[in-house]
């Protein structure tokens, strides 16, 4: 019996029962489907994530107080630090590490900046006009913080967009002077528009220079210094630089951790490989579940036709007849199941982003791969037995059988 | 053709061993028509199914045009039923899913006849059994007379030496009997040798040689003058 035959003959038996069928079907069509959207949402997000950390500036170093002995990831700013890191520490990096192409001063706080009977309460980053740089910001109008400002420490601020939107609605803020924690500042800029960064509104942010950020927030810390390198080959080396010169200003301790933006991005990137394989394999939990339900219908088709398995085995049907008959039967039923559920699977994985927009999916040729591939693999492995069974069936008690 | 020497046939129930053949010998010629008869649970079944190599005997030897068949593999038998032995069963056993048509045309299947070549070997047999317009219905809409001769049809396609019919006028009204009966002769005028397990007298009245059974035993084996 050749093979298309064969085929036929497991299609005809599908068709005759055709809603049984379809309910076998949807075990492996969830199964592969879920398999692909879970999947594609967890590669979504990794593309996600790895595009916006990209976004924030390549080839960048930052340096936070504290020694963390985790290397990459994110680190909590940490509390009671041994040594703080100071603005002084800053310019001697900008002097002395010359790989670097900056090396930024930033103090991080919250305030609430006031401007007539308007308040709101945003994030104040303290910095100097390289800052613009490493993160790729621009201003709309007026300018952002200059050195000279940095110098002598002025009170003056550069509003986020929305800040500026929502102090002074259509005027123009130039030159006025708004309260930021009891402080009078003057406004001397306003940022171009840049939504959201990791959840983070980069609009909602204004800005002043790094030493008039100390004196707001009463410190004489930084919160770190973002550095960056020309380029990304120059990483490793300029780590190593940073940290002789640091290590000679704090008194040969190693009181400070850098990280490089190459790590912290690997190092999502890992997460999200775990993530994504966890819920790829939960899927295929269901998968497995669809397997047993073909499994389990097969098994009750090679029992209804056990008389029809005695009248091919009498008119010459070999075992391994009868068995191909069954199993591509099953792989018939998990592989069109395994296709309808790439298609639903990829489709709502396509439609998902319109709807949801927080949500963002990538569906990979892999996943596809391996869904169907995983569920011809589950035909098989589940129609094996089923097909055993019906194959070594004793052709008189089949024909006898009612 | 068929030599059967000293077969036994026990079935194992349970703890008890039940003796189905004790000490069956029997030769066949070719181009014979043979009535094995006796009371229900005597064996006759038995023996047929080991002549149509479904089943193998406990003990004894089975030569089937020479060949010995109780040291062949599952896949040998399946072979030998396919090509050299038709079966006709009381109960039709034609596959309801399928037309008289595909029926007949089972058998060719298994022994790797092209789809095309099928129709052309199973059309002219379902012609010679009188069902020419009837090919594409199925078994459930066929009389019980017109079933038996699908089977009939089924059985000869392969153009098989040996047809074995298993009580083929059991379920019959005497007519489509008659016209089953007369089929059967016909094709042993023209060379094929027949089996006929059956209860009824008139049925093997119009056999050449009567072979009874019972108890698992033959009881005599007459050749009619």
């Amino acid at each position: 019996m050749n093979f298309i035959e064969t085929f036929r003959v497991a299609f005809e038996a599908i068709l005759s029962n055709k809603v049984r069928s379809g309910l076998t079907m949807l075990g492996v069509i969830i199964g592969v489907m879920a398999v692909i959207l879970l999947v594609s949402i967890g590669e979504g997000a990794r593309v996600y994530i790895t595009k916006e950390l990209t976004g924030l500036g390549t080839n960048l170093l930052i340096i936070q107080p504290g020694k963390t002995t985790a290397s990459g990831g994110f680190h909590p700013p940490s509390a009671g630090t041994v040594r703080k890191l100071t603005y002084d520490d800053a310019l001697a990096l900008r002097r002395r590490a010359w790989l670097l192409t900056d090396a930024v001063p930033i103090v991080l706080g919250s305030g609430r900046i006031k401007f007539m009977n308007l308040g709101r309460d945003v994030m104040v980053i303290g910095a100097t006009p390289e800052f613009q740089r490493v993160r790729n910001l621009f201003v709309d109008s007026g300018n952002y913080i200059t050195q000279s400002d940095v110098d002598s420490k002025m009170k003056i601020v550069v509003l986020g967009a929305k800040v500026k939107q929502e102090l002074f609605g259509d005027q123009n803020p130039l030159g006025k002077v708004v309260m930021l924690s009891d402080a009078r500042y003057r406004v001397v800029g306003v940022m171009r528009k840049k939504g959201t960064s990791l959840g983070m509104d980069v609009d909602d942010i204004v800005y002043v220079p790094v030493t008039s950020g100390q004196e707001l927030f009463d410190t004489d810390s930084l919160f770190e210094i973002i550095a960056s390198t020309p380029r990304a080959e120059d990483v490793e080396r300029a780590t190593a630089q940073m940290k002789d010169i640091l290590m000679k200003r704090h008194a040969h301790k190693e009181d400070f951790t850098i990280q490089t933006q190459g790590a912290i991005l690997s190092t999502m990137d890992t997460i999200l490989g775990v993530l994504t394989a966890v819920l790829g394999g939960i899927a295929g939990i269901s998968l497995v579940v669809g397997g047993i339900g073909i499994m389990n219908i097969m098994l009750v088709s090679v029992r209804e036709r056990t008389r029809e398995i005695g009248i091919r085995k009498a008119l010459g049907a070999r075992n391994r007849d009868i068995m191909a008959q069954f199993m591509i039967e099953a792989i018939t039923l998990s592989g069109a199941g395994g296709v309808i559920g790439i298609l639903l699977g990829v489709g709502l994985a396509l439609l998902i982003p319109m709807f949801v927009t927080v949500l963002p999916t990538s569906v990979s040729a892999w996943s596809i791969i391996m869904a169907f591939t995983f569920s011809g693999a589950v035909g098989v492995f589940f129609g094996v037995y089923p097909a055993r069974r019906a194959a070594l069936q004793d052709p008189i008690q089949a024909l006898r059988y009612e | 053709m068929i030599e059967l020497a000293e077969i036994t046939k026990t079935y194992r129930m349970g703890e008890v061993d039940f003796t189905v053949l004790s000490g069956v010998s029997l030769k066949v010629q070719s181009g014979e028509l043979i009535a094995i008869m006796g009371p229900s649970g005597s064996g006759k079944s038995t023996i047929m199914n080991i002549i149509g190599c479904l089943d193998r005997p406990t003990s004894g030897t089975y030569r089937f045009e020479d060949r010995e068949i109780d040291t062949m593999t599952d896949d040998e038998l399946a072979s030998i039923r396919n090509a050299k032995i038709g079966f006709v069963f009381q109960t039709f056993n034609l596959l309801t899913r399928f037309s008289a048509l595909k029926n007949v045309e089972v058998p060719l299947i298994y022994s790797g006849v092209p789809a095309r070549l099928r129709k052309e070997r199973a059309v002219p047999l379902l012609e010679k059994v009188g069902l020419a317009d009837r090919m594409h219905h199925k078994p459930t809409e066929l009389s019980g007379g017109q079933q038996q001769r699908v089977a009939i049809a089924r059985a000869l396609v392969n153009n098989p030496p040996l047809l074995l019919a298993d009580e083929p006028t059991g379920n019959l009204d005497s007519r489509s009997g008659e016209d089953i009966l007369k089929i059967l002769t016909g094709l042993n005028e023209q060379g094929v040798t027949v089996i006929i397990v059956t209860h009824d007298q008139n049925v093997a009245a119009r056999c050449k040689r009567i072979i009874n059974v019972k108890d698992g035993q033959i009881l005599n084996d007459q050749v009619r003058a």
